[in-house]
């Protein structure tokens, strides 16, 4: 049976694989002397170079960002309903790229990889990588594929604080920037949903100290409960009590504690699919770098002082029911560029769907994200 | 582009080379645009309805999404040259906030309204309708207008609230009237600053 392909989509996509030799300086105060970077592309580089587009991942995103394998037609990439001919990201228009960042468990260098010093499994001894550490080894594969300029440079989360500082790090390579459902740093509740996570990855018995993979286990039961956590914060109150509310699974009060209630059963599955495909040690890098994500910090925490490097067009975007990157934290970034006279947009968009909006293709969300795109010359 | 409208072309001359200007209810960004090529501003306008943001999106300005009646919470004083308000201020429950406001982020503002007490909105109101007219186009149960005040009206609210009135020009359809305007003008257009 042949499989189809959707209209719009970028159909099937392979990975392809970047090294690197030059030894890379971490803001951890570490060195990574060589590593690797897994990355996919969308549509064609033009003879200019000019109309490439870097997409940037959250917590638990990859580099798989549109279509699909031709050996797992099932597995679509995370933003595949932005990306595609005809899209709003069109990729008639525009090369597409995704990458998997330093420190991810997809395939670039990371504690599941070949530490090549050792010749054994990285584990915990993988360093500590920062948002600044990922943008500057984004901007070296953007060497290696002779791409001096990126047309934009987006992302949603924690990509959207890469693309954030794209802008800051490398001004005269970014053309625009759209920066969605992010903030310019996290508050200290975020944090705290963060180290409540970290804590149930490092106490699971099976963690090892991050050196799980030698004993052949995975502190899977921390994994589940940190991507239960987390989940809880990527919803909305409305979302969740209009997706489950009180229903309960047997109709009835049990009186035990299996599940009972339909919110509960749909997080232990969130949580067992999430531990059985993420590395624990990736999620707690990646939380770190959350944390540790502050432009401003170096400025006294005065943003607009932080962004006057930057040059770029942003385009920053929020939804209305999203609490853990809300969008008053958008507009301090709105504010601080306009009050550097950076050419800015900014959009509220009324989803109930919480943080997780931003991966939804909402209609007057793709509608404003294709007009944005269609203002970029390339 | 929709169609001109003769405000802009009063709000243009009240605008230097290269200012900071903020419209607020940009609409569809058309003024804008227009200050960005004659005038080469660093713009933004503020939309609160998802179809006008996106229309100025599409237009290629800068638009920043904000409930006014809220005020400008964000934006610094006194960093705008000019904050415009065109056609907008009759929708507004806020009226006096964000008048205050406008002169607060901005060095002076320009407001232009419709003006109520137009000879023929009077006449009307005698015929006992509610006017409707190119500067009223709305019915009275579909008018996104919620304020219904003259050039007196809003030159005493002015004056009560220590607003300096710098220019004043008012129109009928189009052809500027020094005589009488608050009979005989459709729609005025001021240039406010602090007194002081």
């Amino acid at each position: 049976m042949t499989k189809m392909i959707p209209p719009q989509s970028v159909g099937v996509v392979a990975p392809q694989r970047a090294e690197f030799t030059e030894p890379l300086a971490l803001r951890s105060g570490g060195t990574l002397d060589n590593y690797h970077l897994v990355f996919e592309t969308y549509g064609t580089l033009n003879a200019e170079r000019s109309n490439a587009v870097l997409v940037c991942h959250a917590l638990s995103g990859s580099h798989h960002v549109a279509g699909t394998y031709a050996d797992a037609p099932h597995n679509v990439g995370w933003w595949d309903n932005l990306i595609g001919p005809g899209k709003p990201l069109d990729t008639r228009k525009f090369f597409v790229i995704g990458v998997n960042n330093l420190g991810g468990c997809y395939g670039s260098s990371g504690p599941n990889q070949i530490n090549p010093a050792t010749g054994r499994l990285w584990g915990a001894d993988f360093p500590f990588v920062t948002v600044e550490d990922w943008v500057e080894s984004q901007a070296r594969l953007a060497d290696q594929l002779g791409i001096q300029r990126f047309a934009a440079v987006v992302g949603g989360s924690l990509g959207g604080m890469q693309a954030m500082s794209w802008a800051l790090q490398f001004p005269e390579r970014v053309g625009h920037v759209a920066v969605i459902a992010a903030a310019p740093k996290l508050t200290a509740q975020n944090i705290a949903f963060n180290e409540v996570a970290r804590q149930a990855i490092l106490t699971d018995p099976e963690f090892h100290g991050g050196h799980y993979y030698a004993h052949g286990v995975v502190p899977a039961r921390g994994l589940k409960l940190a991507r239960m956590v987390g989940h809880i914060t990527y919803l909305s109150d409305d979302s969740m009590a209009e997706k489950f509310g009180r229903s309960l699974r047997h109709g009835r009060n049990t009186y035990s504690y299996d599940v009972e209630f339909e919110i509960e059963s749909y997080l232990r599955y969130q949580g067992d699919k999430f531990a059985g495909y993420f590395d624990a040690n990736t999620y707690l890098l990646t939380t770190k770098a959350l944390d540790y994500f502050d432009p401003a910090f170096e400025y006294g925490g005065n943003l607009p002082a932080a962004l006057a490097r930057a040059s770029a067009d942003f385009l920053v975007v929020s939804f209305t029911t999203d609490w853990r990157f809300s969008p008053e934290r958008s507009r301090e970034i709105v504010y601080a560029l306009l009050h550097n006279k950076r050419n800015v947009s900014y959009a509220e968009i009324d989803c109930p769907a919480g943080h997780d909006s931003f991966l939804l293709d909402e209609t007057r969300y793709h509608a404003l994200l294709s007009a944005w795109f269609d203002r970029i010359e390339v | 582009m929709t169609a001109y409208r003769y405000d802009y072309e009063v709000i243009t001359q009240w605008i230097e080379p290269g200012e900071k200007v903020l419209d607020l209810g940009c609409g569809d960004g058309d003024l804008l645009r227009h200050l960005m090529q004659v005038r080469q501003v660093q713009g933004y306008g503020v939309e609160n309805d998802p179809d006008k943001l996106l229309a100025s999106v599409k237009n290629g300005v800068n638009v920043i999404q904000m409930d006014l009646e809220k005020g400008l919470v964000g934006l610094e004083d006194g960093f705008f040259d000019h904050v415009i308000m065109s056609l907008s201020l009759q929708a507004m429950h806020n009226t006096q906030g964000i008048l205050h406001e406008m002169l607060r982020v901005g060095r002076e503002a320009v407001v232009s309204f419709p003006n109520f007490g137009y000879w023929r909105h009077r006449q009307s109101i005698l015929n006992g309708r509610m006017p409707v007219s190119e500067s009223l186009p709305h019915q009275w149960f579909n008018t996104p207008n919620v304020r219904f005040f003259t050039i007196a009206d809003f030159d005493a609210l002015c004056e009560m609230n220590g607003i300096a009135v710098r220019e004043r020009l008012a129109f009928d359809e189009g052809k500027l009237m020094l005589d009488e305007p608050n009979f005989l003008a459709s729609v005025a257009v001021y240039r406010l600053g602090r007194n002081g």
